[in-house]
This record gives structure tokens, C-alpha cells and sequence, in this order.
């Protein structure tokens, strides 16, 4: 099959960028979409020219790096999948697909369809840990866990940090991601110590970052690869404003802000 | 690195509403807090509206009841309009630094997953909130009233609805209201924590008759007197 891509390029932070259409002719209907790429770049390589840039690594669905979007659809038309779960059957002979980057202030592109997200990190290191008891392992099961807490908690740990939930956001905004990470350690006995100081300090660094805020549209979750539900974004608002009401978090934790300067910073 | 620690200052003695009000979250509950009040609010004043299915004098009579204490009347009219202002100024201050959120926009982008009431929120709610100043102008204060006349309720709203003009902003006003409750009822619950997958589908459902009761309930006022079913 054949197909035509309108892909965004862009070569730097600083570049403006510019859609550029590039013509596939031999695509074949087995490729995952992410191959299907590479079969373009390797001739763009073999013409002289600057391959496309795009983020990919186990290429399977769990690692979180790859995603941009396909037609206007944050990591293409299959719903629940990562970009490189779409396979190019999902597409007819002759299509012309748009390819676009994540879009956000605290996304800045790298190059082409590459978008920093150390700004998940940030949230991450702001409050995304629990404390542990030290000393000789505990008995496995000491520690008893409602089952539908567990099961929630571990629907909540899927998430991969892709950032489709920021770039499917009209307001782009992180409150699926945040309400993720806080629920899966909030939900769990380990992860109760912290938990209203998590809630506080996470969305906080959220906001640092220059994420928009959570209007209830659910864009995010129609999108998101790992099927978090929305209602982590309700057990964040919960803890937040709990947290905030009975002033749980005043014992200042330490806060991770971003160091201002070109590209967001590169890791 | 990209990152640096850094000890953050304990917050400075403001108050509790004062630190929600300084984050994203606390701003959004605050404005369903509010949203609460409003929604009270313009249901109670859809069933007060309704009585003037039964008659002016019954309707002229439920108006001298609200007016009965000027105290009551003001302290009434204090809250709610303080309420309006954090609902207002919230949701604004909310909207415009979204739009810094994306600086470049899409070429394209989907949004197919949800609602158009949902997107549209801030521009529904300014679209109420300069009918509540025609309103207020209209029927309370009377300057944008041409045949306006003190405590005479039923004959000012037949001297509006009398008018397209009135009509027509009156209903194009109700059906904003609709839309804004339509998606402002359930997505409320969400904003202060109270929503669940289990009862999200219900509030969904409830947000939508709410929104169906109130616009119909509202416009089926200026549609009575347009029919002719309510005349002087």
C-alpha cells in the first residue's frame, strides 16, 4: 500500500517548523506504524537527507516513549494502544496522514515529532515515592490489601507517562498523569504516610510546570493507551483539597522545580 | 540534571481558602463550591418564575414575600453575588492561563470523546453572565425596561416577553444555562473529589435532566406569552 505523510519538521527548540510531505510507496500491511517510519528514514538516509525524529524504544506498549499525532488522534486512530501497537492495517492504500508532536508549554520539542517530558519526572520526583521500612525483609503478606483497592492501584500504576493524556487535553493539562501516580500510592497502605503531602506537592510541581487545569472534558482518558479512568483525577482533587483544608502538608517537603532555560533543560 | 532541590518556604499564614484559591485545584473547587450555590439558586428562582402560571396576583404576591425584609433581601443578594464574583473571576483567570498551557496550536486536533457543552463552558458562562446584567437591568432595576413599573411583576416580564428582542435573549440565554449545567452538574462532583466510576454515569444523567428541566422551565415563559397562553 501506499502512503502519504504530512510530518511535522522541525530541527530544533528554537526552529519554527513546518509540515513536509514525504510519500511511502511499498507499505505493507503487516508494519506496525513505527516501521513503517523506519522504512521512510532508511531511504531519507540513503538520499542524504535528515531522517525523521520520533521517540520509540520497547515498541510494545509499556515503555511510554513513542506517540505523536496520527490525523489529529494522540497516538493514532486505535484506541487503548501506543503509536507503536498501530498496525498499518488500521489505514487504506493511498491515505494521507498528518503526523504532529505532543503540544504543550511543558513539552517543548526536541526535534521533529521528539517532545521533552522531563516535566513528568519533576512531578514524579516531587512526591512519587513512598517511605519504606528498613531492616530485614518483612513477612510477604503482613500487610493486608483490599482486593478492589489492590485492583485499583494497579490500574493506576499502567500509566506510562506517555503524555497522550496532556497533548488530548484542549486546556493541556496533566491531571490524568498526576491523579495516576497519586492514586496508585494513595490507594495502598504503604503509600499513606505521604499521601496528603503527595497530593499537595504533585500537583503543585503540575502546575509549576505550566499545565493547564482539568475541566472534566475526558479527552484524556478516551485517549490514554493504558486505560486510566478519570476518576484518579477525583482522588487527587480529594486528597488536594483535604490536604489543603487541614493542613496536612505544611512540614515543607522538598520541591523539584524546573531550571529555566533552552529546551526545558535536556536530561 | 534538569532538576534542582530546593527547600520550599513553609506557605505564609493565609488562610485555608486563601491557599485553594492559589492553586488549580483549589480554584476549581472553589468554583464548584460556588457552582453549588448558583445551581440553588437559579432552580429556586425557576420555581418562583413558574408561579406566573397562576395568575399576576400570585406572582405579584411572591415578589412583595421576597421583598418583605430589605435586611434578608440584601444579605441574600450579598452572598450570591459573591459567589458569583469567585465563580466568575475563577473560571476566567482558569481559562486564560490554559491558553498559555499551548502556546502553539494544533494543526489538528480531534476532539471527539467529549462533549461540546464541556468545551464550551467558558464562553456559555460569559454568554449568562451578560444576560444577568440585561436581566437585572431589565426586570429588578427596570432601566432596560420601557414600560417598567415598581413591584408589578407579571406586567414587567408581559412588557419583556411582549418584545422579540426579549425573546429572543432570554432563551438564547436558557439554553446557554443548559448547556453550562449540562456539563457544570456531575462535572462538580468530579472537581471536589465525589465522583467514582461507580456513580459517574448517574451524575452524568442527573447534570442532563437538570439542564433539560431548566431551560425548558425557564423558557416556557416568553413561549407562553408568545402563544398567547399568558397576556396582559
Amino acid at each position: 500500500m501506499r502512503i502519504v505523510l504530512d510530518i511535522w519538521r522541525q530541527r530544533g527548540p528554537r526552529d519554527p517548523g513546518r509540515f513536509v510531505r514525504y510519500e511511502v510507496p511499498d507499505v505493507s500491511e503487516h508494519m506496525s506504524f513505527l516501521e513503517m517510519l523506519d522504512v521512510l528514514n532508511v531511504g531519507l538516509v540513503e538520499r542524504g537527507d535528515d531522517p525523521v525524529a520520533f521517540d520509540s524504544d520497547c515498541r510494545e506498549g509499556i515503555c511510554g516513549m513513542c506517540g505523536f499525532l496520527v490525523n489529529g488522534d494522540p497516538h493514532g486512530p486505535t484506541h487503548h494502544a501506543t503509536i507503536c501497537q498501530t498496525h498499518m492495517r488500521h489505514f487504506a492504500d493511498g491515505d494521507t496522514l498528518r503526523l504532529e508532536p505532543w503540544r504543550a508549554a511543558a513539552f517543548p520539542v526536541i526535534k521533529d515529532l521528539v517532545v521533552d517530558r522531563s516535566a513528568f519526572d519533576r512531578i514524579i520526583a516531587a512526591g512519587g515515592y513512598v517511605t519504606i521500612r528498613t531492616g530485614s525483609a518483612p513477612e510477604a503478606n503482613a500487610i493486608l490489601v483490599p482486593k478492589t483497592d489492590a485492583d485499583r492501584a494497579m490500574e493506576a500504576a499502567a500509566c506510562i507517562g506517555c503524555g497522550a493524556c496532556v497533548a488530548a487535553c484542549p486546556n493541556a493539562s496533566a491531571a490524568l498523569f498526576t491523579g495516576a501516580k497519586i492514586s496508585h500510592l494513595g490507594l495502598l497502605p504503604q503509600g499513606q504516610p505521604e499521601r496528603a503531602r503527595r497530593a499537595v506537592t504533585m500537583a503543585v510541581q503540575a502546575r509549576e510546570e505550566g499545565f493547564g487545569h482539568c475541566t472534566s472534558i475526558g479527552e484524556c482518558a478516551a485517549v490514554c493507551p493504558a486505560s486510566i479512568q478519570l476518576e484518579v483525577i477525583a482522588r487527587m482533587n480529594r486528597d488536594f483539597v483535604k490536604a489543603t483544608l487541614t493542613g496536612r502538608d505544611e512540614a515543607a517537603p522538598v520541591a523539584v522545580f524546573p531550571r529555566r532555560g533552552p529546551a526545558g533543560g535536556g536530561g | 540534571m534538569a532538576t534542582e532541590a530546593r527547600p520550599e518556604q513553609p506557605p505564609a499564614r493565609a488562610s485555608r481558602l486563601g491557599l485553594l484559591w492559589e492553586s488549580a485545584i483549589g480554584k476549581k473547587a472553589l468554583m464548584a463550591a460556588t457552582g453549588v450555590v448558583l445551581f440553588l439558586y437559579v432552580f429556586f428562582h425557576m420555581l418562583g418564575n413558574l408561579q406566573i402560571f397562576m395568575g399576576p396576583g400570585q406572582l405579584d404576591r411572591y415578589a412583595r414575600l421576597l421583598h418583605a425584609s430589605p435586611q434578608l433581601l440584601w444579605t441574600v443578594r450579598a452572598f450570591l453575588l459573591c459567589a458569583l464574583a469567585i465563580h466568575v473571576v475563577a473560571g476566567v483567570q482558569l481559562d486564560l492561563s490554559a491558553r498559555e498551557a499551548r502556546p502553539v496550536r494544533y494543526q489538528e486536533l480531534r476532539s471527539t470523546h467529549s462533549s461540546t457543552a464541556s468545551r464550551t463552558m467558558i464562553w456559555s458562562g460569559l454568554l449568562i453572565l451578560a444576560f444577568v446584567v440585561y436581566h437585572l437591568l431589565d426586570l429588578t432595576v427596570g432601566v432596560a425596561n420601557p414600560g417598567f413599573r415598581e413591584g408589578e411583576v407579571y406586567h414587567n416580564v408581559l412588557v419583556t416577553f411582549g418584545r422579540g428582542v426579549g425573546v429572543l435573549a432570554y432563551v438564547v440565554a436558557m439554553v446557554a444555562l443548559g448547556f453550562h449545567l449540562w456539563h457544570g452538574v456531575w462535572s462538580l462532583f468530579q472537581s471536589l473529589g465525589l465522583s467514582s466510576r461507580r456513580v459517574t454515569p448517574g451524575l452524568q444523567r442527573f447534570a442532563a435532566a437538570v439542564a433539560v428541566i431548566l431551560t425548558l422551565g425557564f423558557s416556557s415563559i416568553p413561549m407562553a406569552v408568545l402563544i398567547g397562553i399568558l397576556r396582559p
